[in-house]
């Protein structure tokens, strides 16, 4: 099991470090900064973090081991003076970066490439281990693009980013609110794949319209790379012939939530944060539980040995649920500050931390 | 030469010193001094060099109002404030 988990906050990025005692938080980078997701490449051994200045930009910044140092973002290219750049609901869509909302790394026969997804829309790809990127332009060309639209952000973006382990050349990445688009030829060209999501906040007629679905967050099976997982705005949802098609799940005591990890080794193994609903982001009844199923969806079960069992008012956002290599070990962060984390797929849940910054993202550093 | 000074609050991401440059307008000399300093360009402008939602710039005691294309004038006697709001909790 991985021993080193980095969590990222409105405040910094923490380090928790697994000791004799248990975990611990070990280290901060960037105190007093807005860290909005972190990634450790284990071919390379490079870590990255982007950082939200808010009044100064995005920001990207990696370390070789040698420390932290700010390297290029993804930036737009200029914009032409004769493009309209509008979202669906007519808001204008910037050539800026406002925020970096995915980091991946690429497939194992691709090393030094890295996926970048951002609000307003844009795919980055750098091949060079961050040094320079270049945006997608076939996806960001695409007509279909400006059906886009803002959801909880106020400009869409790519929030999930999963390249098929058994080709490079697809790529999925997850859109809010946009759907799941997919490549096979390495980004040269993209089409919708959310065929079976449902939008309640749309009006009937267009629920079930794949191009403006609501993925929370996308996940792909390692061992199974046709079976992905979406918590979606309005319920999870399964797929079980590679984004072809989705079927709608339902959990109990609820299918609302942001974040969702799958098991390494075990496809219909997957692991939930719920909160009520949309409207009302809160665990049921003030107790802070975690979902799994081990069955494909059919049945869950409700996982709360080892965390607080009333008044917890915690969500976990899209990229703040993680799981290790080994399958046994997940983490999650949440909005109030508290970090869990478990070594028998969650059936006990320990304490990491309880007062930290509001937690954005957490992942286990593992290494080649 | 314009003067163009910048809020102390960027120190502590990146160095800003004031300089003096030439230019006909904010544009201008913000892109000789980004010339000079290249990594300050992102924290001030985005990739179409449009004044960040928070900054504001104001010359010779006048806010500048073209936030887009910067094109207020300065002259050569000019003073040049970057300045920005903090905000958050």
């Amino acid at each position: 099991m991985t021993n080193s988990l980095m969590i990222s906050t409105r405040k910094g990025l923490f380090t928790a470090s697994r000791g004799g005692s248990g975990w611990a938080v070990s280290d901060v980078a960037f105190l007093g900064d807005n860290v909005t997701l972190a990634l450790h490449d284990p071919r390379s051994g490079y870590s990255y973090a982007a950082l939200d200045h808010g009044h100064f930009g995005v920001k990207l910044h990696r370390n070789k081991g040698d420390g932290w140092h700010e390297i290029a973002a993804p930036a737009y290219p200029e914009k032409p003076a004769d493009v309209v750049s509008k979202d669906a609901w007519g808001k204008d869509l910037p050539w800026a970066t406002v925020l970096l909302w995915a980091l991946e790394t690429g497939g194992a026969d691709e090393p030094g490439v890295i996926w970048c997804g951002t609000i307003p829309g844009g795919l980055f790809k750098s091949e060079d281990h961050g040094d320079t990127w270049s945006l997608n332009r076939p996806l960001w060309d695409e007509p279909k693009r400006q059906r886009w639209m803002g959801g909880g952000r106020e400009l869409p973006g790519i929030h999930s980013i999963c390249v098929d382990p058994r080709s490079s050349k697809t790529i999925r990445v997850g859109v809010s609110c946009g759907g799941v688009w997919q490549t096979d030829d390495g980004g040269e060209s993209w089409a919708c794949r959310a065929t079976g999501m449902r939008a309640e906040f749309m009006p009937p007629e267009q629920a079930g319209d794949p191009e403006i679905q609501d993925p929370h967050f996308l996940v792909q099976s390692p061992s199974d790379p046709d079976r992905l997982w979406v918590q979606h705005h309005n319920g999870i949802f399964i797929s079980s012939d590679g984004s072809k098609s989705w079927s709608e799940i339902y959990a109990d005591p609820s299918s609302f939530g942001f974040a969702v990890a799958v098991h390494p080794s075990e496809p219909d193994t997957a692991w939930f944060v719920p909160g009520i609903k949309d409207e009302l982001r809160i665990p049921v009844d003030g107790r802070l539980i975690v979902t799994r199923t081990r069955d494909g969806g059919k049945s869950f079960e409700q996982l709360g040995r080892g965390l607080p069992h009333s008044h917890a008012y915690d969500v976990a956002l899209r990229h703040a649920l993680t799981i290790d290599k080994s399958g046994d070990q997940l983490a999650f962060g949440t909005t109030t500050g508290n970090v869990y984390v478990t070594e028998d797929q969650g059936d006990h849940w320990s304490t990491i931390a309880n007062s930290l910054p509001p937690v954005y993202a957490v992942r286990f550093v593992e290494n080649a | 030469m314009t003067k163009v000074n910048f809020t102390a609050n960027l120190m502590r991401h990146v160095e800003c010193p004031s300089m003096d440059v030439d230019g006909k307008t904010v544009r201008d000399v913000l892109a000789k001094v980004f010339a000079e300093n290249p990594r300050l360009k992102s924290y001030v402008v985005d990739e179409q060099f449009s004044l960040r939602r928070h900054m504001g710039i104001i010359v010779d005691g006048e806010i500048v109002r073209d936030r887009n294309g910067l094109s207020d004038p300065v002259e050569s006697s000019s003073e040049v404030y970057v300045l920005q709001a903090l905000s958050g909790g």
